[in-house]
């Protein structure tokens, strides 16, 4: 589950992680309170307006409906605070993560300038921690190159790139907090800022259970604070059970709609862009018959995993979602029934397809296991337009002829 | 012998009087599977499924000697069960559990380590060696006995390949469920070993997803270790980057965990790769004959 930089702010602030200061508003009217509250706080007229969507390249976005503004703009007045919200709110950002449907933006951050001048230099680095799978534990990653694409810099100098191991259980030692520190290049005050702040950070990733953490730029300010001026923070949502409070977080705006009314019924769906819509048991297999679709000659409209109970209830909310996708030109479904028996999933089927009415699209039934030759017998006696197979060949011949007769 | 499990193992189940562990147990149990006992803390003393449940894992092991467990305990508290397990000297511990908090395994994977256990899943099916002995949720009957054994991170794709397997005119030998977690026990590489080095499994059949490196470092293994044919198949071909398909592991992070730049090495590797999931069964059958021949 991903979260807003605003509430990923608010959160590291918890664990004494030093972050940029900023309210989020909605309205343009709360925009401009948030703006004379920063300016009198901070005693600068600068501030920073930035867009609060689940995406990167918000610097670079254009807004659709207004293209000369940016996803994020420096203000230095009440008017210039008035015209940005106004270009932003409620509008569509367009970044390179986004694609080109870009995101509307209901949220946007007023938030304290950084790059104030003072007795020593401003610097931007990057860090974030994540799981390293291959060695079974966290890892933090960190270059003197901040604010920049890490990708890039990986790709093109990979030895600005520095990875810190974290042993599993243990909180970041101190030795390691002084090496990250001490190849950050930093001294004095801003040394010891730093060493408390990655600390920090560990604790906060841990504590929340995140599945990623990055802090892009992470800021070393004219007067040697450690500060995150931007945060993208990733939630475990198998943790979630035990952060209520995170959990109430979940912008779900940010999300598909049908994929949300999916989760409500627990099924795991996912929208792509083919024409032939799947339902499968198993996550495995629904990758599997994906890939089959495509062989066939078809495209994949989606990955649907009906889990362990494949029954009527969950058949016909499968079938409601799938159908909402214009797109889809034939349904395949695809259970192997082990534990769930062959025969009990068909009934559902029909019980489904009679219950939705005019499905004018051809629908594939594949059961497979615990009584596949009596369910292929239900269907076949049901009298509906839905044809059956039982090994997974004849389901992607099937497959090929739907999509070749459209 | 076959490999992980047989009909000599002693099984305990932990969450045993749960919904969970009461059915699967039952099916274990009348599959032909040897269980002892079971765990439950709280409900030590009592009998379940006509067998002793004990408090502690450790009291299970000295009273009957368990060798195995098969956890189905709810993921806040399954990463606790796989230590307590380790913990009492069971060899073999296959999670069943879906859904445990990754900080949960990174430190029960290391509580493990170097400890004279094995752990298998979270997130999987389980383990079962035709004729002998079923760990696991996986429906028994689909799998014949026979000599080919089968690696893969998900459920119903295992079964779908044992059928095809079986209806190829092969079987099983036995087939380990890894999982579809980011972090698991038991790799693929660990699990193709096992089976290659097992005198009962005349060929392997690989089954990988999306995510992760641990396909990419079976099939450079295999390169020097073929001994017998490896028939692959990687799900997720049509994934979008950067989604998370069903399986907490199942992610394309990056240009090598996709599945083509896995079924690219694994080719190289000398590994048969089909690209079609309906082809597993029959490429094995042809692989073998070629082999015979």
């Amino acid at each position: 589950m991903n979260l807003h930089e605003y509430q990923a702010k608010e959160l590291l602030k918890r664990y004494g992680v030093p972050t940029q200061e900023g309210i989020a508003v909605e309205k343009v009217d709360d925009a401009l309170n948030a703006y004379k509250q920063i300016a009198t706080d901070s005693g600068s007229k600068f501030a920073v307006v930035k867009a609060q969507i689940h995406a990167g390249g918000r610097g670079k976005g254009r807004m659709k409906e207004a293209p000369d503004q940016a996803g994020v703009s420096v203000v230095k007045s009440a008017e210039d605070v008035e015209r940005v919200a106004k270009g932003i709110l409620g509008n569509t950002l367009v970044t390179i993560q986004t694609g080109e449907a870009g995101k509307k933006v209901n949220k946007i951050l007023v938030a304290q300038d950084m790059y104030y001048d003072g007795p020593s230099e401003r610097k931007e680095f990057y860090l974030s921690i994540l799981l390293d799978r291959a060695e079974k534990r966290n890892v933090i990653m960190y270059s003197t190159e901040g604010g920049m694409d890490i990708e890039e810099v990986a790709h093109h100098t990979p030895e600005k790139i520095f990875k810190e191991w974290i042993h599993p259980g243990m909180p970041l030692q101190a030795f390691q907090a002084r090496k990250i520190a001490f190849n950050f290049g930093l001294s004095g005050e801003a040394f010891k800022n730093m060493v408390k702040f990655v600390t920090n950070l560990y604790n906060a990733y841990v504590g929340l259970d995140c599945s990623m953490l990055e802090i892009n730029p992470l800021f070393k300010s004219a007067d040697d604070k450690i500060i995150a001026v931007d945060c993208k923070m990733g939630l475990d949502e198998n943790a979630l059970m035990r952060h209520p409070d995170l959990a109430d977080m979940r912008d779900k705006s940010e999300e598909d709609p049908t994929e949300v009314e999916a989760g409500e019924y627990n099924l795991n769906y996912v929208k792509l862009d083919g024409n032939v819509g799947c339902m499968v048991n198993g996550a495995g297999l629904a990758m599997a018959t994906m890939d089959m679709i495509k062989l066939a000659g078809g495209e994949p409209a989606n990955f649907l995993d009906v889990g362990g109970s494949a029954n009527a209830q969950t058949v016909e909310a499968g079938f409601r979602i799938i159908l909402k996708d214009p797109n889809v030109k034939a349904i395949l479904i695809n259970i192997f029934g082990g534990i769930v028996r062959c025969d009990r999933v068909a009934a559902g089927v029909i019980e489904a397809y009679n219950k939705l009415g005019n499905i004018n699209i051809p629908i594939i039934v594949r059961l497979q296991g615990t009584n596949a030759e009596q369910a292929k017998e239900l269907i076949v006696n049901s009298g509906l337009k839905v044809q059956s197979a039982i090994l997974l060949s004849e389901a992607a011949q099937l497959v090929q002829d739907a999509v070749s007769a459209n | 012998m076959s490999v992980l499990v047989n009909k000599n193992s002693r099984v305990i189940v932990q969450g045993f009087t749960g919904t969970e562990g009461t059915f699967h147990a039952s099916q274990m149990i009348e599959f032909g599977t040897n269980v002892v006992g079971g765990v439950t803390p709280g409900k030590g003393g009592q009998t379940h499924l006509e067998k002793p449940v004990f408090n502690t894992v450790r009291d299970a092991v000295v009273a009957t000697g368990a060798d195995v467990s098969i956890i189905f305990v709810p993921p806040a508290f399954a990463a606790d069960s796989v230590m307590e397990a380790a913990d009492a000297g069971i060899k073999v511990i296959i999670c069943i559990t879906e859904g445990i908090p990754v900080q949960d395994m990174v430190k029960a994977r290391e509580y493990i380590n170097g400890k004279d256990c094995r752990l298998i899943g979270p997130n999987c099916p389980g383990v079962i060696t035709a004729g002998e002995a079923k760990v696991g949720i996986m429906p028994g009957f689909i799998f014949k006995q026979g000599r080919i054994g089968i690696v893969s991170k998900s459920g119903t794709l295992t079964y779908e390949a044992a059928d095809q397997v079986v209806k190829a005119g092969m079987g099983i030998s036995t087939a380990i469920g890894i999982g579809g977690d980011p972090i698991i026990g038991t790799t693929t590489k660990e699990a193709v070993e096992l089976l290659m080095n097992d005198p009962e499994t005349d060929g392997i059949v690989m089954i990988g997803e999306i995510g992760g490196n641990m396909e990419a470092e079976a099939a450079k293994w295999l390169k020097d270790n073929m001994r017998k044919p490896v028939v692959g198949f990687i799900a997720g071909q049509t994934a979008p980057p950067g989604r998370r398909m069903g399986h907490a592991g199942a992610i394309i992070g990056g240009a090598d965990d996709t599945a083509a730049a896995k079924m690219k090495i694994m080719g190289e590797c000398g590994i048969h790769v089909v690209e079609s999931p309906a082809n597993i069964g029959k490429t094995m059958a042809a692989v073998l004959q070629k082999e015979m021949a």
